[in-house]
């Protein structure tokens, strides 16, 4: 596996989706060459980070605001469908 | 001794009942499912759009068309599924309607590579938790993510911020599984890139 075969299953790595000899392959090769192993490193960083900081959190008072104007609208078009 | 297994042991997804007490004209039936995803859409169409005011009444006019459409939802998918999808084509309607002399779409930006090449090779330490508090975090990460071209924004947002699957990602944006990889393997590659000239390592002797 080089540098380029490694960055193409990065995102099957992630996800769990790579066969074991592929991911024997993938840890073979970040154990040698110290660049991917960082690029594997910090993109799994990047994900984690933007999975724990939540960005647009709806305060409850807008929620309440906007969850009232979707029933009022929905509600003027009568029943579902 | 045998375990008996009855038919129907799948496990039905709870908006199904949902749905269908809807179809019937339970309004509040309709109203639980609103409460249920109104804080994910707004999310969606706050990452889409990176505007509070069109994040609105995305969720708004997204949670009509549901409402209006409910009918046309077959259960192929699930219900969050078909729902985000709504939101995400409102999403980049507004975005195309914003701008004019630009095309919006989700095959935009396929071609270029720009930025989807690793270049910087530091590690990350400390841990970006430990480099900034919560709230120039926010603003960094918020920073990152308007950068990128709508498509990958669009992919990142609902695989790896909303945890959709590929499949429902997939499906949400009307693109092959194959094409989400793409995109999505270029987003996280490029948000790494522009996110380690904030939290790579320090070489010694330079300033913080």
């Amino acid at each position: 596996m080089n540098c380029t075969d490694l960055l193409s299953h990065l995102t099957d790595y992630f996800d769990d989706h790579l066969s074991k000899e592929l991911r024997e392959e993938v840890r073979s090769h970040t154990a040698e060459c110290q660049h991917c192993k960082v690029v594997l490193n910090t993109t799994h960083q990047t994900i984690e980070v933007y999975k724990g900081n939540e960005l647009y959190e709806i305060s409850p008072e807008l929620r309440e605001r906007l969850h009232s104007a979707i029933m009022a609208k929905c509600s003027k078009k009568g029943s579902p469908c | 001794m045998p375990t008996i297994e009855s038919p129907g042991t799948e496990e039905v997804h709870p908006d199904v009942a949902l749905v269908a007490r809807a179809k019937e004209g339970d309004t509040a039936a309709f109203e639980q499912l609103v409460r249920q995803y109104e804080r994910q859409i707004f999310r969606v169409a706050q990452h889409i759009t990176q505007n509070r005011e069109d994040a609105e009444d995305i969720t708004q006019d997204a949670f009509l068309k549901a409402y209006e459409k409910l009918d046309q939802f077959q259960g192929n998918s699930k219900f969050s599924t078909w729902l985000v999808r709504i939101a995400v084509n409102e999403s980049l309607m507004r975005l195309r309607k914003r701008k004019t002399s630009k095309t919006v779409s989700m095959d935009e930006d396929v071609q270029t590579e720009e930025g989807s090449i690793p270049r910087d090779f530091a590690e990350w330490r400390p841990n970006p938790e430990q480099l900034y508090n919560q709230a120039e975090l926010g603003d960094i990460l918020r920073k990152t993510i308007q950068g990128l071209p709508p498509g990958f924004r669009t992919v990142f947002t609902l695989r790896d911020i909303e945890n959709l699957s590929t499949e429902e990602t997939a499906e949400a944006l009307g693109l092959s599984v194959p094409a989400v990889k793409s995109r999505l393997l270029r987003a996280r590659l490029q948000l790494r890139e522009r996110l380690s000239r904030y939290f790579r390592q320090k070489k010694e002797g330079q300033p913080a």
